[in-house]
């Protein structure tokens, strides 16, 4: 069988389906992690997920991601930088810090684990953050890898072999099936094909006659001057939580800072759908800046050295895509999860396995499926099925 | 025209408009900070103020890409260990 896709969400495929036992063959047209994956902080976050079919995914990727961190990959020393570090959000106003705690509580009935912190018991979290802010909530379970390794290491720990720099240019079909997959450097056979191809997911789906309505939304994120210590776990403000489930085409930012293993402090978050403009937006690394600064005051006097920019593969319900397409048999979808992707990539992987083998899946995958886009596929939901 | 400055304490002297990195380099220096993590010497790289290997304390101020800061006359320069803020 073939994943199409390189990325952290392809490479989680291709470690479950070959554990499952089956012959993996990776394509990508770039090298790994050459998209999505290797342009965010890789997050692995619960804390900015309410109640819902996302927030099974994640938690059930959290076990995922703690085992193969300590127990599967790291124990013989094929580690990726796996740091339980935990976040911390913070309300600067008491009508953000009343919404955080209904939203917690919400969180707290659905398995989170969100404690309150007072105002005044943050400094013992994070020593230099504001000091006039209304009170925060730690999630323990928060955690970060960095996600470029992640997917290689889950690459190489799969077995798969590896097509890199072979574009797919058509799938091969017949009877309404798929046959395997055209590529820059010939034709791979295949019955199963899993399309992981992020932003080019649509794209993939299109060869086949399909759709999936992925559309890019922009990310910038700065990077500082290296520094010590200063910074212990993921801070954001609590405005992050409603740009992530945002609809809105325009710029949307709020402040999420976190230290890294190598000493730069990397600052985040901002949203648009501009389509694949890599053109800098001053106004929006100027918006980084500033809210960083509002959370941790000493980085107005710390250097930025550069910033990067990437595309999270959107969907219009802000639900990733996972599951048999509606129309071509032995086509799988798993893409389109916008800014979450590394942090749910196992539990995508183990249900994209979990499906093609026909085992009992460990999330319900019926709100992922990837027919529910009617409209995108240019045909009725009646006829879909 | 000639600027004068010193490196860790040592007088040195640069062309005007010339770089803090390209006057060490020409002055026989290769290495003026040390990694983060290991303490391994580095200097220029890619010369173009791209790499960031070659950060620098200048007159008290870390992480200054030795490739890209003329000289200013007076200036002390000196190795940045790690992430220069001890």
């Amino acid at each position: 069988m073939v994943v199409v896709g390189a990325g952290m969400v392809g490479a989680a495929c291709a470690l479950y389906l070959a554990r499952a036992g089956l012959a993996v063959t990776v394509v990508d047209r770039g090298p790994v992690a050459g998209g999505t994956s290797g342009a965010g902080e890789g997050n692995l976050l619960v804390s900015d997920k309410g109640p819902g079919p996302e927030l099974d995914l994640a938690l059930r990727s959290q076990e995922l991601w703690r085992s193969l961190a300590e127990e599967e990959l790291g124990a013989r020393g094929e580690s990726f930088e796996y740091e339980a570090k935990g976040g911390l959000v913070v309300a600067f106003t008491p009508a953000d810090f009343a919404a955080l705690q209904v939203f917690a509580a919400t969180q707290n009935e659905a398995g989170v684990r969100a404690e309150e912190v007072p105002a005044e018991q943050l400094s013992e979290f994070e020593p230099h953050l504001a000091p006039d802010v209304a009170g925060g909530f730690w999630y323990p379970q928060d955690a970060q890898v960095m996600p470029a390794l992640a997917a290689a290491r889950l690459l190489k720990a799969s077995g798969a072999a590896l097509r890199l720099g072979s574009a797919v240019t058509g799938l091969l079909m017949s009877d309404g099936a798929v046959r395997g997959v055209r590529t820059t450097s010939g034709e791979i056979p295949a019955r199963i094909v899993v399309n992981a191809a992020g932003l080019w997911s649509g794209a993939i789906a299109e060869l086949a006659g399909s759709a999936l309505p992925v559309q890019p939304r922009r990310g910038f994120v700065l990077v500082t001057e290296p520094l010590p210590p200063l910074i212990r776990h993921k801070v954001y403000s609590a405005a992050y939580v409603s740009d992530v489930s945002s609809s809105d085409a325009a710029l949307q930012s709020s402040g999420v800072v976190e230290g890294t293993p190598s000493g730069p402090v990397l600052i985040g978050a901002s949203r648009e759908r501009v389509g694949l403009d890599r053109t800098p937006s001053y106004d929006a690394l100027g918006r980084l800046a500033g809210q960083a600064a509002e959370l941790f005051p000493f980085l107005e006097r710390v250097a930025v050295q550069r910033y990067y920019c990437g595309f999270r593969p959107y969907l219009p319900d802000h639900l990733s895509a996972i599951g048999p397409d509606a129309h071509v048999a032995g086509l799988y979808h798993a893409a389109g999860h916008e800014g979450a992707g590394i942090g749910l990539a196992p539990a995508t992987g183990e249900l994209i396995a979990a499906l093609v083998t026909g085992t009992k899946p460990m999330v319900d995958p019926e709100p992922f499926r990837p027919g529910r886009f009617a409209d995108g596929c240019g045909c009725s939901e009646e006829a879909a099925r | 025209m000639t600027v004068d400055f010193t490196f860790d304490g040592r007088p040195m002297t640069a062309e005007s408009g010339q770089t803090v990195g390209g006057a060490l380099l020409a002055a026989g220096v290769l290495s003026w900070r040390t990694t983060r993590v290991n303490g391994r010497p580095r200097g220029l790289f890619c010369g173009i103020g791209v790499c960031f290997d070659c950060l620098v304390t200048v007159n008290g101020e870390p992480n200054v890409r030795a490739c890209l800061v003329p000289v200013s006359h007076g200036d002390v320069v000196v190795t940045q260990e790690g992430d220069g803020r001890g």
